[in-house]
């Protein structure tokens, strides 16, 4: 007899990955972030602009970014799942959750790519 | 036998105001409400980035927003909290690889933790803020 709870398809082995996998790429960013604004804070417009015009900045920012709201995304929907019992709530909050942060990065790449 | 697991009787104790929680504890629920105010306060932080690259007419009123005394207490609050998840985070990435995971090294990690974040905090909120 197979003695096991089965509780989803995959355990959210995916997610779980994914949330470490970002984590990895926003610790790396915010190590060179915090490189870059040792030397050129936003003090006035062109050098700080002149941060974030070059290519890699620009793309580093971006995936940084992307990572962000898919970490968030999975952080956020962990809280709901631990607090909020009401199924139709909870979905609700899920989707509600779900929409800002899809949102957010069309956001932030308008703000990085029409700057 | 696996239904029997689930509906269990176990004890419980959710009487929060007797509950001393470890340091360990302590870390682990601010690494969550940290991360909730970072969310919760992201179409704030999203915008003041916006208006900072923008033009010359928003990034004065970026300026304008954060020099403003109440605004930098904000900043900094914001700062611990992202140097918080940020180090909690780094932890949680060595116990998953086993790195840690007893008592006495989870307990001297998590001051770590506390003191490299708030260290950090100082740091960049004094050179980015003042």
């Amino acid at each position: 007899m197979v003695n096991r709870i089965l509780v989803g398809a995959h355990y959210g082995l995916k997610d779980w990955i994914i949330q470490r996998a970002t984590a990895i790429v926003m610790a790396v960013y915010t190590v060179i972030f915090l490189v870059v604004i040792g030397s050129v804070g936003p003090d006035s417009l062109e050098s700080w602009r002149g941060v974030f015009a070059g290519g890699f900045m620009r793309f580093a920012t971006f995936l940084f970014f992307i990572s962000l709201f898919y970490h968030a995304w999975i952080g956020i929907r962990d809280i709901w799942m631990d607090y909020i019992k009401p199924d139709g709530l909870r979905l609700l909050l899920m989707i509600a959750t779900a929409t800002v942060l899809v949102g957010y990065a069309g956001w932030a790449i308008r703000i990085l790519w029409r700057m | 036998m696996a239904e029997m697991a689930i509906k269990k009787k176990r004890p419980k104790n959710l009487d929060l105001p007797t509950i001393r929680l470890p340091l360990p504890g302590i870390l682990s629920i601010i690494h969550r409400i940290s991360g909730a105010a970072l969310f919760l306060l992201l179409p704030f932080l999203l915008w003041l980035f916006e208006s900072s690259l923008t033009s010359a007419e928003t990034f004065a009123s970026f300026r304008e927003v954060v020099d403003h005394g109440l605004v930098k207490l904000i900043l900094l609050g914001l700062i611990w909290f992202y140097m918080h998840h940020f180090c909690a985070g780094i932890r949680y990435l060595l116990l998953d690889v086993h790195i840690g995971a007893d008592l006495k090294s989870a307990v001297l990690s998590s001051k770590i933790v506390f003191g490299v974040s708030i260290a950090l905090t100082l740091i960049v909120g004094v050179q980015v803020l003042w």
